[in-house]
């Protein structure tokens, strides 16, 4: 190779790499970035693709049919953190300064990314919102202005799975000496329902069991022989995840303990984690924090638009109303409500994180406006203030008929006065733990 | 295959823990439920979990055994060769076809491996290979995402999935790993008879025992990496295909080469047997432990009771139950 032809790779490259570094800085002066991490790789990409694509469709979708918000075009950026803390903690860092005006908020999909942001967020202005996971007790916006939790929290959902079996008991006088099982990812995640499950326990008086499962759960037959075999609980519930789900319902299975008395939390009831199941997850039972299903107005937009058009981000229309994709939907709805709310104040550009925080501290996605976006059903009506950063933390029972969901109650609402109470007294000793002084919401 | 008396003792003195353990925990807590029937039921369904262990553990033993390298990308390889073919099931060829097709692939992964990968590294430290094969690893992880994606993949080759009683009622074992340990149990009289009686068999062994000499007497080293990496490659498929019919074909099925290291350290890293019977020791040992102590420390020992199972084997037998006994003299 001679000289010549050296210099002008070099001088190509050099255009190239302007190119590639100018391109973004002209589109993000006009648009609203957004970041969004997600796992389209890594053990539990099978629940974090759908996720990933109803959340791009969603933007997409505004972007398609209406410009954006109020104007304002959208530009997404996705970083895949393959659901690894560190990775996490990197995508953050490097989109966290990303647009005209930054990341407007984010949503970290994995509550081991969640713990590592808490102080950074508060730090950067940027609102952490976490629906489903990550600390219950950042509903209180006293002491988390920056956390946001709606539309559920764990707490919430171990609460509603007492109240759902008391209803099929015949009330929760019925629940005294009954056996309940707890099978869970043995981390922090896995051990978030533990302390209100033992307050109801203590409360109803059933015996509540617990059942560790080493991470990834692989192989769960000894725990699995001890339930069936020799406790044989009234229920069992689940806090599971990724591949640990389907070996659970597999392992029920071998033991003959009867699926419709298995009653999984919604990161145990995914449509990917019943598919390997097979017969196996037939009547198996999850909580889902939004309605299951793909005929909805905002379904068939997406399909119309984007799909149609060969926009979609899913490799087909069949993923379209998984568990996991509505999720994915329902959070780029939060995020969206918010920046619009945060546009309407601050007028119609970019906006930053600090405004974003002041919009979801408002945030009202009621029926009618459910209505408006197509997902009337689909989701709960959300209404957050700056105490309440959770809103009414109701999830629906839905149950596996070998090829999907079906809901077979209505949104459930768990015991608030209590849970508030449990909420309030974990948030102010973190509070003190970290000399936090909370702010004044009047 | 001659079993050394103190082997022989060890073995023998494990398998009466093993129920005593239990029995004694029964008596003295009252948290411990303990019936005979259970135990055995415990047993089997630990010895049956301990087969699949060790389909997995024997494509490590493989290729320490000719290249005296822990091959940090089995596991990977697992999951590349399960993805492979149900991929090329969905993409239409039938199931008998495309694990012909997949063997095929396999072998050349070996043949790719060896020229690109192993070739320049001959003479090389062994850590220095093991890096190499975390590379490995890593690229079949990402290669095979990439190019079948990573959802969930049904593998169903038709086995029974349900329980059945066993023993006039009394013992509930599932079909399924009643028919993955007679695969399991095939496959290892196989390898075991083309290691002991074919030509290509006794070269492996000699390429094991010393490579110099091997190579000094004519055994063409290149083309027996070849040959191990694709034997390797075929337990893999059929390891890929019994935990994936058990849980679905996806990125997980990586991690089930975390179950093998523990059957690696009782068995030994160069004993086929060595691999079978540790299996069925760490098996059966962490399902009695999980179910008959871990009561009573707060549960969830399973994991790194195997582990500590397979370290208390090494006080007695540093190598391994099977392993080779490493002597240097200075």
């Amino acid at each position: 190779m001679n000289i010549k032809k050296v210099k002008t790779g070099i001088i190509a490259a050099a255009v190239g790499m302007a190119c590639l570094v100018s391109t973004p800085a002209v589109m993000a002066a006009e648009s609203q970035f957004i970041g969004s991490l997600v796992y389209r790789t890594g053990p539990y990409a099978p629940g974090g693709i759908p996720w990933a694509d109803g959340f791009a469709d969603y933007i997409n979708l505004l972007n398609e049919r209406d410009g954006g918000i109020n104007g304002v075009k959208l530009n997404l950026e996705e970083c895949d953190t393959a659901y690894n803390t560190d990775k996490g903690v990197e995508c953050y860092e490097r989109l966290k300064g990303n647009g005209p005006t930054g990341m407007p908020a984010v949503m970290p999909l994995s509550t081991g990314i969640t713990y590592a942001l808490l102080d950074r967020v508060v730090a950067d202005k940027i609102p952490l919102i976490t629906s489903g996971y990550g600390r219950a007790d950042g509903s209180d916006g006293t002491i988390f202005p920056y956390v946001f939790v709606p539309p559920a929290t764990y707490w919430g959902g171990a609460d509603i799975a007492i109240n759902y079996i008391s209803q099929q008991e015949g009330g929760y006088g019925n629940l005294k000496g009954k056996k309940i099982a707890l099978v869970y990812h043995d981390s922090a995640y896995g051990k978030e329902p533990i302390k209100t499950l033992e307050a109801l326990a203590a409360q109803h008086g059933f015996n509540l069991t617990l059942f560790p499962v080493p991470h990834p759960g692989l192989e769960q037959k000894s725990t699995w022989l001890k339930i069936g075999r020799q406790l044989r609980p009234d229920y069992v519930l689940m806090w599971g995840w990724g591949v640990m789900n389907a070996t659970a319902i597999k392992e029920a299975a071998a033991v003959n303990f009867p699926r419709e008395k298995f009653i999984g939390v919604w990161w145990s009831g995914n449509d990917a984690d019943m598919v390997p199941a097979g017969d196996a997850a037939v009547g198996y039972k999850s909580l889902q924090f939004n309605g299951v299903g793909a005929d909805f107005d905002v379904h068939k937009m997406i399909k119309q638009v984007l799909y149609a058009n060969g926009k979609g981000s899913a490799k087909s229309e069949a993923g379209i109303g998984e568990v996991a994709y509505n999720r994915g939907v329902q959070s780029a709805v939060i995020l969206t409500e918010a920046l619009q709310g945060a546009m309407n104040e601050f007028g119609n550009k970019p906006v930053t994180g600090e405004q974003v925080q002041w919009a979801l501290d408002r945030l009202d996605i009621d029926e009618a406006r459910l209505k408006a976006i197509g997902a009337e059903g689909l989701f709960d009506p959300i209404k957050l203030s700056c105490a309440d950063h959770l809103g009414k933390g109701r999830a629906k029972m839905t149950q596996w008929d070998g090829t999907q969901w079906k809901a077979i109650s209505d949104w459930i609402e768990p015991n608030n006065e209590m849970l508030g109470a449990m909420y309030k007294e974990s948030a102010a000793a973190y509070a003190k733990e970290k000399g936090i002084t909370p702010r004044a919401c009047n | 295959m001659r079993l050394e008396r103190d082997v022989f003792y060890i073995i023998l003195a494990s398998l009466l823990l093993m129920v005593a353990i239990p029995w004694t925990a029964g008596l003295l807590s009252e948290e411990i439920f303990f019936e005979w029937p259970f135990f055995f039921e415990v047993a089997i369904g630990g010895l049956l979990s301990g087969v699949m262990y060790s389909l997995v553990a024997l494509g490590f033993v493989l290729i320490f055994k000719a290249s005296g390298v822990f091959n940090f990308a089995q596991g990977a390889m697992v999951l590349f060769a399960a993805l492979t073919l149900v991929g090329l099931n969905e993409m239409g060829l039938p199931m008998w076809l495309a694990i012909i097709a997949t063997l095929i692939v396999m072998l050349v992964l070996a043949m790719a491996i060896e020229r690109v990968v192993l070739r320049s590294l001959v003479n090389q430290e062994h850590i220095i290979l093991f890096m190499a094969t975390i590379g490995i690893a890593y690229f079949l992880d990402g290669f095979g995402q990439t190019i079948w994606g990573s959802e969930v993949k049904i593998l169903d080759l038709g086995f029974s999935q349900n329980p059945d009683f066993y023993f006039g009622g009394l013992i509930l074992i599932n079909d399924f790993d009643l028919i993955a340990a007679v695969i399991a149990g095939i496959l290892v009289i196989v390898l075991a008879l083309f290691f002991q009686y074919t030509r290509i068999g006794r070269a492996l062994r000699a390429v094991a025992d010393d490579h110099q000499a091997a190579l000094s007497v004519g055994i063409p080293l290149k083309h027996i990496w070849v040959i191990v990496w694709a034997v390797a490659g075929i337990v893999a498929l059929v390891a890929g295909i019994m935990w994936g019919s058990k849980l679905g074909v996806q990125f997980s099925l990586a991690l089930i080469a975390l179950k093998a290291l523990p059957v690696l350290i009782l068995g030994g890293f160069t004993s086929i047997p060595g691999a079978i019977i540790g299996g069925l020791l760490i098996g059966a040992g962490e399902k009695l432990a999980e179910v008959f102590i871990a009561p009573m420390i707060g549960g969830g020992i399973e994991d790194w009771f195997a582990y500590m199972l397979a370290l208390a084997f090494l006080v007695f037998r540093p190598q391994g139950l099977f392993g080779e006994k490493i002597i240097e003299r200075v």
